[in-house]
């Protein structure tokens, strides 16, 4: 009789009562003993099928062996061999679509709970080999522009420094990480981790400058003439999109990247200890429901808002958010409420007071196979709120296109570039992330950010690099 | 970085700054602003470019002290460095050779108008200024003003330097005259602005304005500096700062900028009363 596979070890979790009201991190990691009855499951596939689902390729089986062995400093090192920002990925990554859902033990039982095994070494590594005790690696290769220090930025500037590359990132706000520090929240991803991410690829030689705005304090042309033999452009989709309905511009309504950024970036939960201030009232909407309406609706909650609601016009299996986000957010108390469709914001006095819907139901199908969300005439209805927080989608932010010609972009203002190597239309330019596919992971990010090293790197190391040599100012 | 290396209190709670910042002054144009921070714990906020030197590599900024980020930068002094400086941001304002330009600075807005009133000037315009301020104490800036363009126009409400009376007034009185003005470019509160698009609209005469919404990044991700400009939506970060003024909805932007208004005195006293009472 075939023995019963025991399911995954539970991620220990603060309880929703609790968490709601703070600004920790809601999963607080497996204990040692929990990492290796979950590394047990594991079964040392000879030919894993989860590697390929990883998007930056890493030794899963290999460093989960460690684990099971009691070697975390060798895990460790397999782990970074792949992966820059394990701490993060560990964290953030949709595992359950990536390389557990390819897990064989998901077909009997549970998938190895790959994620939270990559976060048990990644926080382990950051307790026992703090980034403080790294040593300073100082390259002296060609030189690299990457813009942007969000995942894919980060990512491409750790591989090229480790290849001896001399990378300078420039960020536009003050603070590096990009997503991971504006729009990710302290109680998902807490930002002293950003920090030691960033810090490790410091370390490893790339340099990064904050407070520069590629397109205004520079330009990409002026890069390229400026020394660098290449630049890699990962600035994002970072431009945020309203729904185009009356009353958006009521004090009270806001972006997702708004809100988000005003309580990640700049602290505005510790307000007024921390200057920059936000407002959430009683009764707060989030339109949207992808991770960053989860995101939001969460936050607004551990802001003091007493009901927050989802607001999405299509049904429950067409929410883009991570299964886990939702239901962190519901047992949490944040309402969701589903095929219904915000077509006006009111306001009295030049506040929001209340948020006028239709119903939805779903209709025909599509051609994609959806069954498309369609209006029940009449079924209009008034929304009482104090906050509306518009998280539906961003756009690509016009400063880079309108200041680097010959790049082309596609009809929406995203970089095209190819899928196989980065390189967009443009020589010595190259784009990965969200600013070329439009809003997705930090996973495929970086995955962009490793594809872009490595065409760089070739493309640098052949013809190219001795002419971009004697250009150095 | 970014280091100051020469303050001056140029009126009430009104001080300069220039500030050693090559990168910004290589790039910086007539109507572009910066966006800095002064404390870890600190807001980011917009100050426009009053003057920038290309050679020495310094831009210029002008603050009015009015809330905890200012108050703040207010208490920097020669030497200090600011945490934070990013720039240059916005549109830079179009400049051409014009007949005649009026430039309207009202208050710290007068720092804004600079640049722009000189910049027009080498591009060979007619330029005359008219800036105004409540009163003698909060008036700066008349001899550089003088220089920037070609005729100067002072005035005041209480009537202590200048004439006695609003910007409005003043430019009023120049339509009035019958000389021909080609453009007027006006930057002050945001009331005075209103009140400027009024006085030259019956009279069809292009204005632009530099609005001054709340902003908190500055490079266009956030939306939180969205006006409405003939109907529209726009970001003043990276479609403005400068609008047509008769397209403006000023009352908008007016209920806008009132929005934190509660929080913004609660930081205040927070940190400025408490500061204060450190020093006695």
């Amino acid at each position: 009789m075939p023995k019963e596979v025991p399911g995954r070890i539970d991620m220990p979790r603060q309880e929703p009562e609790a968490r709601k009201h703070n600004f920790r991190e809601v999963a607080t990691g497996y204990t040692r003993e929990m990492a290796v009855a979950e590394a047990r499951r594991c079964l040392q596939c000879k030919k894993p099928a989860c590697v390929a689902g990883c998007p930056v390729e890493i030794d899963i089986p290999g460093f989960i062996k460690q684990i099971k062995d009691g070697n975390l400093p060798e895990a460790s090192r397999i782990l970074r061999e792949k992966n820059s920002l394990p701490a993060t990925c560990g964290r953030v990554c949709p595992q359950e679509d990536q390389c557990e859902k390819l897990c064989v033990l998901g077909r009997k039982s549970e998938p190895v709970a790959i994620g939270r095994l990559e976060r048990y070494v990644a926080d382990w590594e950051r307790q026992n080999r703090p980034v403080s005790k790294m040593p300073q690696h100082t390259p002296s290769g060609p030189r690299v522009a990457v813009v942007g220090s969000g995942p894919a930025g980060l990512t491409t500037a750790g591989d090229l420094a480790k290849l001896g590359y001399r990378v300078t990132v420039f960020e536009a706000l003050h603070k590096p990480g990009g997503v991971l520090v504006y729009g990710i929240p302290e109680f998902r991803l807490p930002k002293a981790i950003v920090q030691e991410e960033v810090e490790y690829i410091r370390r490893l030689g790339a340099e990064i400058r904050t407070n520069v705005i590629i397109g205004r304090t520079v330009t990409v042309p002026e890069l390229l003439a400026g020394g660098y033999g290449a630049v890699f452009i990962s600035s994002g989709a970072g431009l945020p999109k309203f729904k185009g309905i009356p009353g958006e511009q009521f004090n009270g309504v806001a972006s997702a990247n708004e809100f988000l950024t005003r309580s990640n970036l700049m602290r505005a939960y510790d307000f007024p200890a921390y200057h920059t201030p936000i407002r959430v009232g009683e009764r707060v909407a989030v339109i949207g429901a992808g991770n960053v309406a989860m995101d939001s609706a969460r936050t607004a909650l551990r802001l003091g808002a007493k009901e927050v609601s989802i607001v999405y016009r299509r049904s429950r299996v067409e929410m883009p958010a991570r299964v886990e986000e939702i239901e962190n957010a519901e047992a949490e108390g944040v309402r969701m409420r589903l095929l219904t469709d915000p077509i006006r914001i009111n306001g009295e006095d030049g506040w929001v007071t209340s948020m006028e819907c239709l119903r939805m139901e779903l209709g025909e199908l599509d051609d994609s196979g959806r069954r498309r969300p369609v209006a029940i005439g009449g079924s209009n209805f008034e929304m009482p709120v104090d906050t509306v927080i518009v998280a539906i989608a961003t756009g690509a932010n016009p400063l880079i296109r309108r200041t680097t010609p010959d790049l082309e972009c596609n009809e929406r203002g995203y970089i095209i570039a190819d899928e196989k190597t980065g390189r967009t239309t443009k020589e010595g330019v190259w784009a990965g992330g969200d600013i070329v596919t439009g809003s997705a992971t930090v996973i495929l990010a970086m995955g962009a950010g490793r594809t872009a090293a490595k065409d760089i790197h070739d493309y640098l190391s052949s013809a190219g690099a001795s002419a971009a040599d004697t250009h150095h100012t | 970085m970014n280091k100051i290396l020469n303050k001056e209190m140029v009126a009430d709670a009104t001080s300069l700054f220039v500030v050693d910042a090559p990168e910004i002054a290589r790039k910086a144009r007539p109507g572009q602003f910066v966006i800095l921070r002064v404390a870890e714990e600190g807001e980011r906020f917009p100050l426009t470019i009053a003057d920038f030197d290309r050679q020495a590599g310094t831009v210029t900024i002008v603050s009015l002290a009015v809330g905890v980020s200012t108050t703040l930068l207010d208490r920097l002094k020669n030497g200090d460095e600011i945490l934070d400086l990013a720039g240059p941001l916005g549109n830079p304002t179009h400049i051409e050779k014009l007949g005649r330009v009026v430039c309207v600075g009202g208050g710290v807005g007068i720092a804004a108008v600079h640049a722009v009133a000189k910049g027009f000037k080498e591009a060979g315009s007619g330029v005359t200024s008219i800036i105004g301020a409540r009163s003698e104490s909060k008036l700066f800036w008349q001899d550089k003003m003088a220089r920037a363009g070609d005729e100067l126009i002072v005035t005041t409400d209480d009537g202590s330097a200048g004439q006695k009376g609003f910007v409005t007034q003043r430019l009023q009185e120049l339509i009035d005259s019958g000389r021909n003005i080609d453009l007027v470019f006006a930057v002050g509160p945001t009331i005075m602005m209103k009140m400027v698009a009024k006085v030259t609209e019956p009279y069809g005469i292009k204005t632009i304005v530099s609005l001054n919404p709340v902003m908190l990044d500055g490079t266009g991700m956030c939306g939180g500096c969205r006006v409405e400009v003939g109907g529209e939506q726009k970001f003043a970060c990276v479609d403005g700062p400068d609008f047509d003024a008769h397209e403006v909805n000023f009352d908008l932007l007016l209920s806008r900028l009132s929005a934190y208004k509660n929080e913004e005195q609660r930081a205040t006293q927070c940190h400025c009363e408490f500061d204060r009472s450190e020093e006695k």
